[in-house]
Protein backbone atom coordinates (compact mmCIF):
# COMPACT_ATOMS: atom_id res chain seq x y z
CA UNK A 1 0.00 0.00 0.00
CA UNK A 2 1.09 3.67 -1.10
CA UNK A 3 1.19 5.80 2.40
CA UNK A 4 -1.39 8.12 2.51
CA UNK A 5 -0.20 11.86 1.45
CA UNK A 6 -4.14 13.25 3.34
CA UNK A 7 -2.08 16.95 2.58
CA UNK A 8 -1.99 16.37 -0.87
CA UNK A 9 -5.26 14.37 -1.68
CA UNK A 10 -6.81 17.56 0.06
CA UNK A 11 -4.82 19.68 -2.18
CA UNK A 12 -5.48 17.47 -5.22
CA UNK A 13 -9.63 17.74 -4.68
CA UNK A 14 -9.74 21.75 -3.67
CA UNK A 15 -8.39 21.62 -7.58
CA UNK A 16 -10.46 19.73 -8.91
CA UNK A 17 -13.68 20.65 -7.15
CA UNK A 18 -12.59 24.27 -8.27
CA UNK A 19 -12.51 23.16 -12.08
CA UNK A 20 -15.42 20.86 -11.82
CA UNK A 21 -17.87 21.19 -9.39
CA UNK A 22 -20.58 19.83 -11.42
CA UNK A 23 -18.85 16.73 -12.36
CA UNK A 24 -17.87 15.22 -9.71
CA UNK A 25 -20.27 12.96 -8.66
CA UNK A 26 -18.12 11.18 -5.56
CA UNK A 27 -15.07 11.43 -4.13
CA UNK A 28 -13.77 9.54 -1.12
CA UNK A 29 -10.36 7.66 0.27
CA UNK A 30 -10.66 3.86 -0.02
CA UNK A 31 -7.86 2.12 1.63
CA UNK A 32 -5.05 4.25 0.30
CA UNK A 33 -5.91 5.94 -2.64
CA UNK A 34 -8.01 9.28 -3.32
CA UNK A 35 -10.81 8.05 -5.57
CA UNK A 36 -12.92 10.66 -7.68
CA UNK A 37 -16.54 9.55 -9.43
CA UNK A 38 -17.34 12.06 -12.43
CA UNK A 39 -20.17 11.84 -14.83
CA UNK A 40 -19.21 9.95 -18.36
CA UNK A 41 -20.01 13.73 -20.36
CA UNK A 42 -16.97 15.19 -18.34
CA UNK A 43 -14.45 12.12 -18.35
CA UNK A 44 -12.86 13.65 -21.50
CA UNK A 45 -12.01 16.89 -20.10
CA UNK A 46 -11.72 15.81 -16.67
CA UNK A 47 -8.57 13.18 -17.47
CA UNK A 48 -7.35 16.15 -19.84
CA UNK A 49 -6.84 18.46 -16.76
CA UNK A 50 -5.53 15.77 -14.59
CA UNK A 51 -2.62 15.54 -17.48
CA UNK A 52 -2.11 19.16 -18.41
CA UNK A 53 -2.57 20.70 -15.20
CA UNK A 54 0.84 22.01 -14.07
CA UNK A 55 -0.21 21.45 -10.45
CA UNK A 56 -1.39 18.27 -11.36
CA UNK A 57 0.43 16.50 -13.61
CA UNK A 58 -1.25 12.72 -13.70
CA UNK A 59 1.52 12.21 -17.05
CA UNK A 60 1.07 8.46 -16.42
CA UNK A 61 -1.70 6.03 -16.82
CA UNK A 62 -1.13 3.13 -14.82
CA UNK A 63 -4.32 0.48 -15.63
CA UNK A 64 -7.38 0.93 -17.07
CA UNK A 65 -10.02 -1.27 -16.43
CA UNK A 66 -13.85 -2.15 -16.84
CA UNK A 67 -16.82 -2.85 -14.50
CA UNK A 68 -20.14 -4.41 -13.78
CA UNK A 69 -23.01 -3.61 -11.34
CA UNK A 70 -25.92 -5.63 -12.50
CA UNK A 71 -28.03 -4.01 -9.40
CA UNK A 72 -28.19 -0.72 -11.46
CA UNK A 73 -27.50 -2.21 -14.35
CA UNK A 74 -24.42 0.05 -15.15
CA UNK A 75 -21.05 -0.55 -16.86
CA UNK A 76 -18.34 1.09 -15.47
CA UNK A 77 -14.62 1.98 -16.44
CA UNK A 78 -11.36 3.02 -13.78
CA UNK A 79 -8.88 4.84 -14.44
CA UNK A 80 -5.38 4.57 -12.28
CA UNK A 81 -3.13 7.29 -12.42
CA UNK A 82 0.37 8.64 -11.27
CA UNK A 83 1.62 11.94 -11.14
CA UNK A 84 5.79 10.86 -11.57
CA UNK A 85 6.57 14.25 -10.89
CA UNK A 86 4.44 14.15 -7.93
CA UNK A 87 4.80 10.85 -6.77
CA UNK A 88 0.80 10.23 -6.30
CA UNK A 89 -1.55 8.12 -7.30
CA UNK A 90 -5.73 8.97 -7.73
CA UNK A 91 -8.28 6.77 -9.41
CA UNK A 92 -11.18 8.00 -11.61
CA UNK A 93 -14.25 6.12 -11.69
CA UNK A 94 -17.37 6.39 -14.43
CA UNK A 95 -20.00 4.99 -15.27
CA UNK A 96 -22.12 4.29 -18.35
CA UNK A 97 -25.83 2.34 -18.69
CA UNK A 98 -25.86 -1.64 -19.70
CA UNK A 99 -28.11 -0.45 -22.45
CA UNK A 100 -25.92 1.96 -24.59
CA UNK A 101 -22.45 1.34 -23.23
CA UNK A 102 -20.37 4.34 -25.06
CA UNK A 103 -17.53 6.34 -23.29
CA UNK A 104 -15.10 8.60 -24.78
CA UNK A 105 -11.75 6.68 -25.74
CA UNK A 106 -8.48 8.18 -23.22
CA UNK A 107 -6.03 7.18 -25.85
CA UNK A 108 -5.75 11.08 -27.50
CA UNK A 109 -4.94 11.57 -23.68
CA UNK A 110 -2.74 8.69 -23.57
CA UNK A 111 -1.30 6.82 -25.95
CA UNK A 112 -1.20 3.73 -23.81
CA UNK A 113 -5.00 3.48 -23.11
CA UNK A 114 -5.26 1.58 -26.38
CA UNK A 115 -4.85 -2.30 -25.53
CA UNK A 116 -6.31 -1.35 -21.98
CA UNK A 117 -9.40 -0.32 -23.97
CA UNK A 118 -9.24 -2.93 -26.34
CA UNK A 119 -9.29 -5.57 -23.33
CA UNK A 120 -12.27 -3.57 -21.55
CA UNK A 121 -14.02 -3.52 -24.60
CA UNK A 122 -13.17 -7.27 -24.75
CA UNK A 123 -14.30 -8.40 -21.63
CA UNK A 124 -17.65 -5.94 -20.69
CA UNK A 125 -18.52 -4.99 -24.33
CA UNK A 126 -17.80 -0.79 -23.65
CA UNK A 127 -17.48 1.21 -26.40
CA UNK A 128 -14.87 3.40 -26.83
CA UNK A 129 -15.91 6.45 -29.04
CA UNK A 130 -12.64 7.59 -30.93
CA UNK A 131 -10.57 4.56 -30.52
CA UNK A 132 -8.26 4.04 -33.88
CA UNK A 133 -8.55 0.16 -34.06
CA UNK A 134 -11.62 -1.42 -31.15
CA UNK A 135 -11.35 -4.66 -32.13
CA UNK A 136 -11.20 -8.10 -29.41
CA UNK A 137 -7.56 -8.72 -28.25
CA UNK A 138 -7.75 -11.56 -25.99
CA UNK A 139 -10.60 -13.68 -26.56
CA UNK A 140 -11.23 -15.59 -29.44
CA UNK A 141 -12.03 -13.43 -32.77
CA UNK A 142 -15.48 -15.14 -33.42
CA UNK A 143 -16.96 -14.53 -29.53
CA UNK A 144 -20.05 -13.10 -29.57
CA UNK A 145 -20.54 -12.48 -25.52
CA UNK A 146 -18.82 -10.14 -23.16
CA UNK A 147 -17.29 -12.88 -20.58
CA UNK A 148 -16.91 -10.85 -17.84
CA UNK A 149 -20.24 -9.01 -17.33
CA UNK A 150 -22.28 -10.76 -14.05
CA UNK A 151 -24.51 -12.42 -16.07
CA UNK A 152 -22.13 -14.78 -18.30
CA UNK A 153 -21.95 -18.03 -16.83
CA UNK A 154 -18.37 -18.63 -16.11
CA UNK A 155 -18.16 -22.39 -16.82
CA UNK A 156 -17.80 -23.75 -20.51
CA UNK A 157 -21.59 -24.17 -21.79
CA UNK A 158 -20.71 -26.92 -24.29
CA UNK A 159 -19.80 -29.46 -21.86
CA UNK A 160 -22.36 -32.45 -21.57
CA UNK A 161 -20.33 -35.12 -19.22
CA UNK A 162 -20.58 -32.88 -16.08
CA UNK A 163 -23.13 -33.33 -13.42
CA UNK A 164 -24.69 -30.15 -13.03
CA UNK A 165 -25.95 -30.80 -9.26
CA UNK A 166 -22.11 -31.60 -8.08
CA UNK A 167 -21.05 -28.10 -10.24
CA UNK A 168 -24.03 -25.69 -9.50
CA UNK A 169 -25.10 -24.98 -12.51
CA UNK B 1 27.10 -57.77 -10.34
CA UNK B 2 23.24 -58.29 -9.83
CA UNK B 3 21.19 -58.94 -13.17
CA UNK B 4 19.35 -55.74 -14.20
CA UNK B 5 15.34 -55.88 -13.28
CA UNK B 6 13.60 -55.74 -16.69
CA UNK B 7 11.20 -52.60 -15.62
CA UNK B 8 9.79 -49.79 -17.23
CA UNK B 9 13.42 -47.54 -15.82
CA UNK B 10 15.51 -50.35 -17.48
CA UNK B 11 14.27 -51.39 -20.62
CA UNK B 12 16.01 -54.00 -22.89
CA UNK B 13 16.49 -54.33 -26.37
CA UNK B 14 12.99 -54.12 -28.80
CA UNK B 15 12.19 -57.75 -28.54
CA UNK B 16 12.08 -59.60 -32.49
CA UNK B 17 8.24 -59.73 -33.22
CA UNK B 18 7.03 -63.28 -34.50
CA UNK B 19 9.08 -64.90 -37.37
CA UNK B 20 10.36 -67.54 -38.77
CA UNK B 21 13.93 -68.20 -37.58
CA UNK B 22 16.72 -70.69 -38.03
CA UNK B 23 20.63 -70.41 -38.55
CA UNK B 24 21.79 -67.18 -39.79
CA UNK B 25 18.18 -65.89 -41.48
CA UNK B 26 15.11 -64.99 -39.74
CA UNK B 27 12.08 -64.20 -42.03
CA UNK B 28 8.85 -61.60 -40.66
CA UNK B 29 6.57 -59.78 -42.83
CA UNK B 30 7.33 -56.30 -44.16
CA UNK B 31 4.45 -54.65 -41.76
CA UNK B 32 5.73 -56.77 -38.70
CA UNK B 33 9.59 -54.79 -39.42
CA UNK B 34 8.60 -51.75 -39.99
CA UNK B 35 5.97 -51.31 -37.34
CA UNK B 36 9.27 -52.55 -35.02
CA UNK B 37 11.41 -49.86 -36.64
CA UNK B 38 8.78 -47.46 -36.45
CA UNK B 39 7.73 -48.03 -32.54
CA UNK B 40 11.75 -47.64 -31.74
CA UNK B 41 12.20 -44.36 -33.15
CA UNK B 42 9.37 -42.03 -32.72
CA UNK B 43 10.43 -37.86 -33.34
CA UNK B 44 7.84 -36.01 -30.93
CA UNK B 45 6.99 -32.75 -31.26
CA UNK B 46 6.32 -31.31 -27.79
CA UNK B 47 3.51 -29.02 -27.61
CA UNK B 48 4.07 -27.85 -24.24
CA UNK B 49 1.70 -25.01 -22.87
CA UNK B 50 1.61 -25.24 -19.29
CA UNK B 51 2.33 -26.91 -16.15
CA UNK B 52 2.43 -30.44 -17.91
CA UNK B 53 5.22 -29.22 -20.10
CA UNK B 54 7.37 -29.19 -16.69
CA UNK B 55 6.93 -32.86 -16.53
CA UNK B 56 7.93 -33.44 -19.98
CA UNK B 57 11.23 -31.60 -19.28
CA UNK B 58 11.88 -34.10 -16.06
CA UNK B 59 10.36 -37.09 -18.61
CA UNK B 60 13.49 -36.09 -21.18
CA UNK B 61 15.88 -35.20 -18.56
CA UNK B 62 18.65 -37.45 -17.26
CA UNK B 63 16.54 -39.28 -14.94
CA UNK B 64 14.09 -40.73 -16.41
CA UNK B 65 15.53 -40.06 -20.16
CA UNK B 66 13.02 -40.68 -22.92
CA UNK B 67 15.41 -41.14 -25.02
CA UNK B 68 15.76 -44.93 -24.28
CA UNK B 69 12.66 -45.27 -26.00
CA UNK B 70 14.31 -44.34 -29.34
CA UNK B 71 12.57 -40.87 -28.75
CA UNK B 72 16.07 -39.33 -28.32
CA UNK B 73 15.35 -36.34 -30.96
CA UNK B 74 12.71 -34.14 -30.58
CA UNK B 75 11.13 -32.25 -33.33
CA UNK B 76 10.09 -28.91 -33.58
CA UNK B 77 9.06 -28.93 -36.96
CA UNK B 78 5.81 -30.06 -37.19
CA UNK B 79 6.88 -31.69 -40.75
CA UNK B 80 9.70 -33.92 -39.68
CA UNK B 81 7.48 -35.78 -36.36
CA UNK B 82 5.59 -38.43 -36.27
CA UNK B 83 4.25 -38.10 -32.42
CA UNK B 84 2.21 -35.23 -31.39
CA UNK B 85 2.63 -34.75 -27.39
CA UNK B 86 -0.06 -32.28 -26.54
CA UNK B 87 0.82 -31.42 -22.68
CA UNK B 88 -0.64 -28.38 -20.72
CA UNK B 89 -4.19 -26.12 -21.23
CA UNK B 90 -5.01 -25.08 -24.76
CA UNK B 91 -6.67 -22.03 -24.84
CA UNK B 92 -9.67 -21.52 -27.54
CA UNK B 93 -7.57 -19.17 -29.05
CA UNK B 94 -4.52 -21.78 -29.37
CA UNK B 95 -7.14 -24.12 -31.10
CA UNK B 96 -6.39 -23.31 -35.01
CA UNK B 97 -2.74 -23.07 -34.07
CA UNK B 98 -2.93 -26.66 -32.82
CA UNK B 99 -5.06 -27.78 -35.36
CA UNK B 100 -2.87 -26.73 -37.82
CA UNK B 101 0.11 -28.22 -36.33
CA UNK B 102 -1.55 -31.27 -36.69
CA UNK B 103 -2.43 -31.21 -40.60
CA UNK B 104 1.29 -30.45 -41.09
CA UNK B 105 2.75 -33.59 -39.56
CA UNK B 106 3.54 -36.21 -42.20
CA UNK B 107 1.71 -39.65 -42.11
CA UNK B 108 2.10 -41.55 -40.27
CA UNK B 109 1.08 -39.47 -37.56
CA UNK B 110 0.42 -39.98 -33.46
CA UNK B 111 -0.89 -37.77 -31.06
CA UNK B 112 -1.26 -38.45 -27.15
CA UNK B 113 -2.85 -35.75 -24.79
CA UNK B 114 -0.96 -35.59 -21.81
CA UNK B 115 -2.88 -34.22 -18.37
CA UNK B 116 -6.00 -33.28 -17.42
CA UNK B 117 -5.84 -30.12 -19.26
CA UNK B 118 -5.20 -31.48 -22.72
CA UNK B 119 -7.77 -34.62 -22.40
CA UNK B 120 -10.90 -33.03 -20.97
CA UNK B 121 -9.68 -29.41 -19.60
CA UNK B 122 -9.13 -30.32 -16.54
CA UNK B 123 -9.84 -27.46 -13.52
CA UNK B 124 -10.36 -24.96 -16.22
CA UNK B 125 -13.98 -25.92 -17.05
CA UNK B 126 -14.03 -21.81 -18.54
CA UNK B 127 -15.58 -20.09 -21.77
CA UNK B 128 -11.81 -19.66 -22.51
CA UNK B 129 -10.30 -23.18 -22.54
CA UNK B 130 -10.56 -25.99 -24.90
CA UNK B 131 -12.16 -28.54 -23.57
CA UNK B 132 -10.02 -31.24 -24.42
CA UNK B 133 -7.98 -31.21 -27.70
CA UNK B 134 -10.53 -34.59 -28.93
CA UNK B 135 -12.58 -31.30 -29.99
CA UNK B 136 -10.50 -30.38 -32.76
CA UNK B 137 -8.16 -32.81 -33.41
CA UNK B 138 -7.78 -37.48 -32.77
CA UNK B 139 -6.38 -38.53 -30.27
CA UNK B 140 -4.71 -41.88 -30.06
CA UNK B 141 -3.77 -42.32 -25.97
CA UNK B 142 -4.49 -40.22 -22.79
CA UNK B 143 -2.49 -39.78 -19.88
CA UNK B 144 -4.63 -39.07 -16.85
CA UNK B 145 -3.22 -36.74 -13.98
CA UNK B 146 -2.53 -32.77 -12.80
CA UNK B 147 0.16 -33.44 -13.46
CA UNK B 148 1.03 -37.02 -14.79
CA UNK B 149 4.49 -37.95 -13.03
CA UNK B 150 7.32 -38.74 -15.61
CA UNK B 151 6.54 -42.48 -15.47
CA UNK B 152 2.79 -41.80 -16.54
CA UNK B 153 4.04 -40.00 -19.56
CA UNK B 154 6.64 -43.12 -20.12
CA UNK B 155 3.85 -45.10 -19.46
CA UNK B 156 1.52 -43.37 -22.33
CA UNK B 157 4.40 -43.35 -24.88
CA UNK B 158 4.87 -47.45 -24.01
CA UNK B 159 0.64 -47.32 -25.20
CA UNK B 160 1.68 -45.56 -28.22
CA UNK B 161 4.84 -47.97 -28.67
CA UNK B 162 2.35 -50.55 -29.03
CA UNK B 163 -0.37 -48.74 -31.34
CA UNK B 164 2.59 -47.80 -33.85
CA UNK B 165 4.08 -51.50 -34.16
CA UNK B 166 0.82 -53.48 -34.04
CA UNK B 167 -1.05 -51.10 -36.82
CA UNK B 168 -1.22 -52.17 -39.95
CA UNK B 169 0.93 -50.30 -42.53
CA UNK B 170 -1.80 -48.63 -44.56
CA UNK B 171 -4.06 -47.96 -41.36
CA UNK B 172 -4.61 -44.63 -43.49
CA UNK B 173 -6.03 -45.70 -46.54
CA UNK B 174 -8.51 -47.83 -43.89
CA UNK B 175 -12.19 -46.79 -44.07
CA UNK B 176 -12.26 -46.19 -40.29
CA UNK B 177 -9.25 -43.89 -40.36
CA UNK B 178 -11.33 -42.01 -43.40
CA UNK B 179 -14.56 -42.06 -41.53
CA UNK B 180 -12.40 -40.70 -38.55
CA UNK B 181 -10.46 -37.70 -40.75
CA UNK B 182 -14.01 -36.84 -41.92
CA UNK B 183 -15.18 -36.31 -38.52
CA UNK B 184 -12.57 -33.47 -37.71
CA UNK B 185 -13.26 -31.99 -41.38
CA UNK B 186 -10.02 -33.04 -42.65
CA UNK B 187 -8.37 -34.63 -45.42
S1 LIG C 1 -3.42 -31.01 -16.23
FE1 LIG C 1 -2.80 -29.90 -14.39
S2 LIG C 1 -0.58 -29.87 -14.50
FE2 LIG C 1 -1.33 -30.36 -16.55
S3 LIG C 1 -1.46 -28.43 -17.64
FE3 LIG C 1 -3.45 -28.82 -16.71
S4 LIG C 1 -3.39 -27.78 -14.74
FE4 LIG C 1 -1.28 -27.98 -15.46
Amino acid sequence: MFKINAERNKFVVKILSDNFSEAIVQQEVILDMLCITVTKEAINPFLLFLRDNNELKYDFLTTLCGMHYPEIDQLGVVYHLHSLTNNHYIRVKTATELSNPVLPTATNIWPSANWMERETFDFFGIQFQGHPNLVRILNVDDMTAFPLRKDFPLEDQTREDKDDSMFGR
Amino acid sequence: MAEKQNSILTPTTAAAPEGISGQGFFATSLEKAVGLARKNSLWPLPFATSCCGIEFMATMGSHYDLARFGSERLSFSPRQSDLLMVMGTVAKKMGPVLREIYIQMAEPKWVIAVGACASSGGIFDTYSVLQGIDRIIPVDVYVPGCPPRPEQIIDGIIKIQELVGNESLRRRNSAEYEALMKKYNME
